[in-house]
């Protein structure tokens, strides 16, 4: 088998398996806003308290990180107590819980920061009643800023857990 | 045929009489001196043609790249070495202060080149150790100039050779938020580039096994990182870490190649897990709910560094193999991470993160003696070179244009120098020497 014909198998096997990855409604999901097929229509009309775009703009999808920590702020538990209640009356939808971190750390390290702030928010959203098989985490480590200049003003942005809504009542 | 199996079709044959060695190098913590030298285009003894030139060249460059040589030009040649058995005018290369001459010569036909060479002593008037001779197909003639350069190396300094090596990285494109990720491997040089990925999912940390014919790395491929192996010979990728709703990253070969030490994070908390690839067999090396990852093997395989934040941030711990107690082993200000075990068995190499800097720094395993061979605004991931004399490495640029580039730097922090790649590249490791 030459190379080329290598590598078109290994294209077509990632690419089959990229397909695993779920429609997505997130407003900076990891893989670009609505990644997965679903236009920006999809999100539907914010001003409906329904629509996962209300979730995205009103409700707001991301709770923020103090450097090194994975501990929920206060105004996070606010944030994420609306996101409880609005999962609980809308139980069509999933989320996946993404864990960033800033560039200030170690590849790997970061990556284990990130899966414990997406843990720290799976397990409040658990505690307000959200059933866990409609919740899934991962990390993305420092791979995926939102905010790309290297100061704190960006780090701050960052350092974020963010409940990406997905069609569908469990993971 | 893969580039791999390649290394089987060269030869080694011993030609000519040992001399007696005056000329070296020895690493010491004072400055070196470059240690001048001459590689004249070798000889074309039949159907040469650009080989003749090209392999001295590859040669020079290696020396040249170690800091400890330095190239005397061929403007300033007085003699000509016109035929490989002509005596040495030595009173010519020392007019011109050159201490080391490395004469060779190239023959090609048949699918094959063949490569010899001596090395003269110019000081002391005398041939240095034997003339070797190499034979391999056109394609390979890099590695055979790397040969070269190796055995010039290692007899010079008395270290073991490394530029017939490969680099299994990350190569990188795209804007800092939406970065594209591709593994690839190339020379130690940077030459001969060849991806394995396309970059349709994220890739990360890829680990060369201990015989170069397999890779470990992290990728997204399943949407959520997990642990895959890849045969380097037919690019055939399998999943060592398919445990639903967990994270598996950061793996790393024992020393026999047949287990593989990697980080699993379950609920938000990463331990360390080890895989027999033969039976299958999964044991938790650790247990502790602190960020325990990057685990590093001694070259015996009795035991793991690796780095936690159990006390508070990133430090490094040895334990042993089986798991168990760890003995914490980094002492200084700031946060220790990546420790890499050097293939010597003495030093354990590390990342450090204090006031703001990163930088790539060494130890001895029981912690003293550290030093820091680099300081920047964000250096990590260190690779040891198979000889464990020079160690390769991440360097990002700071701001929204910040990219990676992969840097060496002699274990005694001098020679610090780029590896220039066609684009930004990220996580290097150093395979072994290849066969």
């Amino acid at each position: 088998m030459n190379l080329l014909s290598k590598i078109l198998i290994l294209v077509m096997a990632l690419g089959l398996a990229a397909c695993k990855n779920p429609n997505r409604f997130g407003a900076d999901g990891a893989n670009g806003a609505n990644a997965g097929g679903i236009g920006a229509n999809g999100l539907g009309d914010p001003s409906n308290p329904n629509s996962p775009a209300y979730f995205n703009q009103t409700v707001g999808d991301r709770v923020l990180f103090a450097v090194d920590q994975s501990t929920i702020s206060d105004q996070g538990r606010m944030i994420l107590a609306g996101q409880a209640q609005w999962l609980n009356s809308n139980p069509s939808y999933a989320v996946i819980i993404e864990g960033h971190a800033d560039e200030q750390g170690t590849r790997e390290y970061n990556l284990s920061l990130g899966a414990k702030r997406a843990a720290a928010v799976q397990n409040f959203l658990i505690s307000q009643g959200v059933p866990a098989t409609r919740l899934r985490t991962i990390s993305y480590g420092k791979e995926r800023p939102i905010e790309i200049c290297s100061d704190e003003a960006c780090y701050s942005k960052n350092r974020r857990a963010v409940t990406v809504l997905q069609l569908g009542g469990g993971v | 045929m893969s580039k791999f199996r390649l290394i089987a079709a060269f030869l080694l044959t011993l030609i000519a009489m040992p001399a007696q060695a005056e000329l070296t190098i020895r690493f010491t913590d004072g400055e070196i001196e470059p240690m001048p030298f001459a590689v004249p285009n070798f000889i074309d003894e039949g159907g040469a043609g650009e080989f003749a030139e090209n392999i001295a060249r590859v040669v020079a460059s290696d020396l040249q790249g170690t800091g400890l040589f330095r190239e005397v030009g061929a403007q300033a040649y007085i003699s000509q070495v016109t035929s490989f058995d002509a005596p040495i005018a030595y009173a010519d290369w020392q007019a011109i202060n050159t201490q080391a001459l490395i004469t060779g010569a190239v023959q090609a036909g048949g699918g094959q080149i063949i490569v010899k060479f001596r090395v003269f002593d110019i000081f002391s008037g005398a041939q240095l150790g034997d003339g070797l001779q190499f034979a391999g197909t056109p394609a390979t003639w890099r590695r055979m100039a790397h040969k070269v350069a190796d055995a010039v190396y290692s007899r010079i300094t008395g270290e073991g050779p490394y530029f017939d090596s490969r680099i299994v990285y990350v190569a990188e494109s795209g804007p800092k938020n939406q970065r594209q990720k591709r593994l690839a491997v190339m020379d130690y040089d940077g030459a001969n580039v060849q991806y394995l990925t396309d970059s349709s999912s994220i890739v990360l940390a890829p680990r060369f096994s201990p015989s170069g014919d397999r890779i470990l790395f992290t990728s997204y491929a399943s949407g959520f990182p997990q642990i895959y192996l890849m045969d380097v010979g037919t690019l055939g990728i399998r999943s060592l870490g398919e445990q639903p709703g967990t994270m598996t990253f950061s793996p790393r070969f024992s020393p026999d190649g047949n287990r593989v030490a990697f980080a699993l994070e379950r609920d938000g908390n990463s331990d360390l897990y080890m895989l027999d690839l033969s039976s299958g067999q999964l044991t938790q090396l650790t247990n502790s709910p602190s960020i325990e990852t990057a685990p590093s093997f001694s070259p015996d395989g009795s035991q793991i560094v690796f780095e936690s934040d159990r006390s508070g941030n990133q430090q490094i711990y040895i334990m042993s193999a089986s798991g168990g107690e760890a003995a914490r082993v980094s002492n200084g200000r700031g946060r220790y991470g990546t420790p890499v075990w050097s293939p010597r068995g003495d030093m354990i190499a590390f990342t450090k993160q204090n006031e703001g800097r990163f930088h790539i720094g060494v130890m001895m395993t029981n912690g003293g003696e550290e030093r820091l061979l680099t300081s920047s605004f964000l250096d990590e991931g260190p690779t040891w070179a198979p000889n464990g004399r020079v160690i390769m490495f991440t360097r990002e640029s700071a701001g929204a244009a910040g990219q990676a580039q992969l840097f060496s730097v002699d274990v005694t922090g001098r020679n610090l120098r780029q590896i220039v790649t066609d684009g930004p590249a990220s996580d290097p490791a150093w395979s072994p020497l290849l066969p």
